[in-house]
């Protein structure tokens, strides 16, 4: 915590207030709002910690390294919670953060051991239609349909990003050639995945680009199957979503506690039904009902974060390029 | 213009006045802009890319405004030359689309043109090929639809500024249409058009959803996007500010342009009838208008008409905090109107006296909301925590982003206000308040009705900088709108949707009405 916010912590709080320990946590708008996990996620770190849990939203994902990256070693944030796996390295080469000592056991379909960044929640990409209607099996087939589908753009997106990366990870050199033959399905390209998938809902396309996990949403909240994800042959890229503890916290013991909370089962509970994700590590309780109708892709694709930066930049321009003819 | 000796007490105190509104604009603007800059160490190119997105931008910016003035002048007339039943309804109503969020515009637009639309559907029944909405044809398209109400009402106070006994001279005289059009109407049109035109221009200049929706793909690229990409993607703040300066040089030129062809004196003073058109009063004609005014409400309302149907589905289990959000979009729309009227008053005044001020009022809308935003991060994240300063920050950007509306309909209306009566005004020693009070203010209720229902509708439906601040209990409307709609509650964002525009229309309304109340027959 600064001092000037120390201060007006002083001034503004009862003393018993003010010895109480303020962990920050910096976060993407989608988490903190209502229908998001925060509020529930506050409440039960509260209830176990003795401190006071300060969610502070910074937009989306990429605004939220963009923020931290504004502000450098003066933040106030000692937790940063949403970098995907896509802004991992980038976030690395800051060097604002620092190892967390928690040893984890987590439920995720691919190795992890990054000693920086701690995932709590993962997913895959897969285009969402409707039950009943053509389900092409793989990009080329889909290519090769007349198929109308709306994606994201990944310069502002991060499901856009996905995909590009899902491509260029699943076909290297002929990516190219995948997305001219995609060319003419694409009915538009949105700036963010809410505007896609109300689209989709208004029938706009046949099919959006989401996640596998999108169904269970309609299942559960709204008890409507008619929505389906299609499983791809060529695996599915995923999303990890991730935190890590900033090296200039003056909250070390707490930024860990909050990690380790963020890992158990209090935690990992919310987050199917408000993140509508798979929790990193599976609560006791298991996954929620509608979790289980869900499609399970037979491999998942993710570019080593080391490479992921070289692979994006390379893909953005071949999206473009293609795209723009 | 500038010739007539004013007291000089009257023009040290609202000179002072003008400067300091100036100063406050400028302050708001460049300081935050400096401030990026500064953080980035300076400018940086920007990239290939970067050339064609300001390409595209400035294309679909032409086209949107020439569509915009070409399909308003006639419904403008329309309007003006007709009394029929439902007339002040229909002018509220058809003023709804310029103030809906932006999604919420967008996928009422699609149920009637998009691929599973009213019209593909009407195409499909009778075998025809259906349209396609997506692409340049379909940015413009929206972009009229969003802005064709504002330039009608823009239009529409150039055609009451016309006084009634100039009509009446022209019917004694036995003038036909066209003569009523080349000596009347026309001048009208030179002296408002241009500035019509580039209000319209630099707004689809900012354009980034819509443009990026409707456009198809990245060749819709604009520069809001390249600006987000160098900040997001490469976290570039030399290129994101270089393309932010970039966009206001390209609205200042366009300024500068439409000041040069909009010069020309008004019509004198009248006696503040409402106009009578003999010349229009024969059956061609009726028919004209009733088709012009029939299209036009086709078009802007039947989209209305599917937002108001997907919002009432939505209305049922409206969460909570949309009426709680609803509370702080009206504080925050009743503060920015507020700011917005007093800075766009001081600066028409001073506008009086010195070309070229209306054009620093145009930089609140030239301006980078995603570059403001950081700017003003910047400067305030040393001092003190920015999410306290949300409500502030958002009203006052809002103010900025209505400021060239309100100067627009304020700036002509004191112009001729001053120059019919300022003569007499002058010649009884009438100054300071006393000269607002009994002179100004009664001549320019209309118009400071009209501004401040469009700055406070203006200011609730625009998301502005909160997304950047946001503090989770104090959100806005739009805000929460996007929040719904990325929590996949789709049905209650078009019923939160559908709760901003009735708020909006109804806030409107109240101050538009208040200021024509006696005033309209």
């Amino acid at each position: 915590m600064k001092p000037h916010l120390m201060m007006s912590a002083l001034l503004a709080a009862t003393p018993a207030l003010a010895q109480t320990p303020v962990l920050t946590v910096y976060t993407y708008d989608s988490f903190v709002s209502e229908w998001g996990p925060g509020p529930a996620v506050k409440q039960a770190f509260e209830a176990e910690c003795g401190c006071v849990l300060n969610l502070v939203s910074a937009g989306d994902g990429a605004s939220l390294l963009g923020r931290i990256k504004l502000e450098g070693a003066r933040s106030d944030a000692d937790i940063v919670l949403g970098l995907d796996t896509g802004l991992v390295s980038d976030a690395l080469e800051t060097g604002l953060f620092m190892a967390h000592t928690i040893e984890a056991d987590l439920d995720l379909p691919v190795e992890w051991n990054d000693p920086l960044f701690l995932p709590y929640d993962w997913g895959y990409f897969a285009f969402v239609g409707n039950r009943g209607a053509a389900q092409p099996a793989n990009f080329r087939d889909l290519a090769a349909s007349d198929l109308k589908i709306v994606i994201q753009d990944p310069r502002s997106s991060t499901p856009g990003l996905g995909l590009l990366m899902w491509v260029k990870s699943a076909y290297g050199e002929e990516a190219a050639a995948i997305w001219e033959g995609l060319a003419d399905n694409i009915v538009t390209v949105t700036p963010g995945w809410s505007e896609a998938y109300g689209l989709f809902l208004e029938g706009e396309a046949d099919l959006v680009l989401s996640y596998t996990t999108s169904p269970a949403y309609h299942l559960i909240a709204e008890e409507d199957d008619s929505k389906v994800a299609l499983p791809f042959s060529e695996g599915h890229y995923m999303q990890i979503e991730v935190a890590g503890k900033l090296a200039a916290t003056d909250q070390p013991e707490l930024a860990d506690q909050f990690l380790r909370f963020m890992i158990s089962d209090a935690f990992q509970s919310i987050i199917p039904t408000t993140n509508w994700m798979y929790p990193a590590a599976i609560p006791d309780g298991g996954l929620p009902e509608g979790f289980s109708t869900l499609i399970q892709p037979e491999k998942a694709i993710l570019a080593p974060i080391d490479q992921a930066d070289a692979l994006r930049d390379l893909a953005l321009d071949e999206w473009l390029r293609v795209l723009s003819r | 213009m500038a010739a007539r000796p004013l007291p000089l007490r009257r023009l040290t105190v609202t000179d002072t006045l003008g400067w300091t509104a100036v100063a406050f604009v400028l302050a708001l603007i460049l300081m935050p802009l400096a401030a990026v800059l500064w953080r980035a160490g300076g400018a940086s190119l920007p990239a290939p890319a970067d050339w064609a997105a300001l390409h595209f931008t400035v294309l679909q910016s032409v086209l949107s405004a020439l569509f915009s003035i070409a399909l308003a002048v006639p419904v403008a007339r329309a309007l003006a030359r007709r009394q029929f039943a439902g007339r002040g309804v229909m002018i509220t109503l058809m003023g709804a689309p310029f103030i809906l969020p932006v999604i919420v515009g967008v996928l009422g637009l699609l149920a009637v043109f998009g691929r599973s639309g009213v019209v593909n559907q009407a195409l499909g029944w009778f075998g025809l090929p259906t349209l396609q909405i997506y692409g340049l044809h379909g940015v413009v398209l929206a972009h009229v639809f969003f802005n064709l109400p504002l330039a009608t009402r823009l239009l529409l106070q150039g055609w009451q500024s016309i006084p009634a006994e100039r009509f009446r001279l022209a019917a004694s005289l036995g003038l036909g249409p066209r003569d009523v059009f080349r000596l009347l109407e026309w001048p009208m049109l030179r002296a408002t058009l241009p500035g019509v035109a580039m209000v319209v221009f630099a707004i689809c200049l900012g354009s980034f959803a819509v443009a990026l929706t409707l456009g198809g793909g990245p060749r819709a690229t604009t520069v809001e996007l390249a600006i987000y990409q160098a900040f997001r993607f490469d976290f570039d703040l030399g290129r994101a500010a270089v393309l932010a300066v970039i966009q206001i040089v390209l609205v200042t030129l366009a300024a500068m342009v439409a000041l040069r062809l909009s010069l020309l004196d008004g019509f004198g003073r009248g006696l503040d009838r409402t106009p009578r058109r003999w010349e229009a009063e024969i059956w061609r004609l009726r028919l004209l208008d009733l088709f012009v005014l029939g299209v036009a409400g086709l078009f802007l309302l039947v989209p209305l008409g599917a937002v108001i149907w997907r919002g009432l589905a939505g209305l049922d289990d409206l969460p909570p905090q949309v009426w709680r959000a609803t509370c702080v979009s009206i504080g925050v729309a009743l503060s920015s109107t507020a700011v917005t009227l007093g800075v766009a008053l001081a600066m028409a005044y001073l506008g009086q006296r010195r070309q070229g001020v209306e054009v620093l009022g145009l930089l609140g809308i030239a301006a980078s909301p995603l570059v403001i935003g950081i700017g003003l991060f910047l400067l305030i994240n040393p001092i003190d925590d920015p999410a306290r300063w949300a409500f502030v920050l958002t009203a006052l950007v809002n103010a900025m982003a209505a400021l060239p509306f309100a100067l627009r309909v304020l700036a002509p209306a004191l112009r001729d206000v001053e120059r019919d009566f300022g003569h007499l005004a002058d010649s009884l020693g009438m100054t300071g308040l006393a000269r607002f009070r009994w002179l100004v203010f009664p001549r320019l209720r209309r118009p400071l009705g009209f501004a401040a229902g469009l700055s406070a509708a203006l200011s609730m439906g625009d998301l502005g900088v909160i997304a950047l601040f946001a503090d989770p209990d104090r959100a806005t409307l739009p805000l929460q709108i996007l929040r719904l709609m990325g929590a996949y509650q789709m049905e209650a964002a078009a019923g939160a949707g559908l709760v901003l525009l009735t708020v909006s229309l109804g806030v409107f309304w109240l101050f538009d009405k208040g200021g024509r109340r006696d005033v309209d027959a």
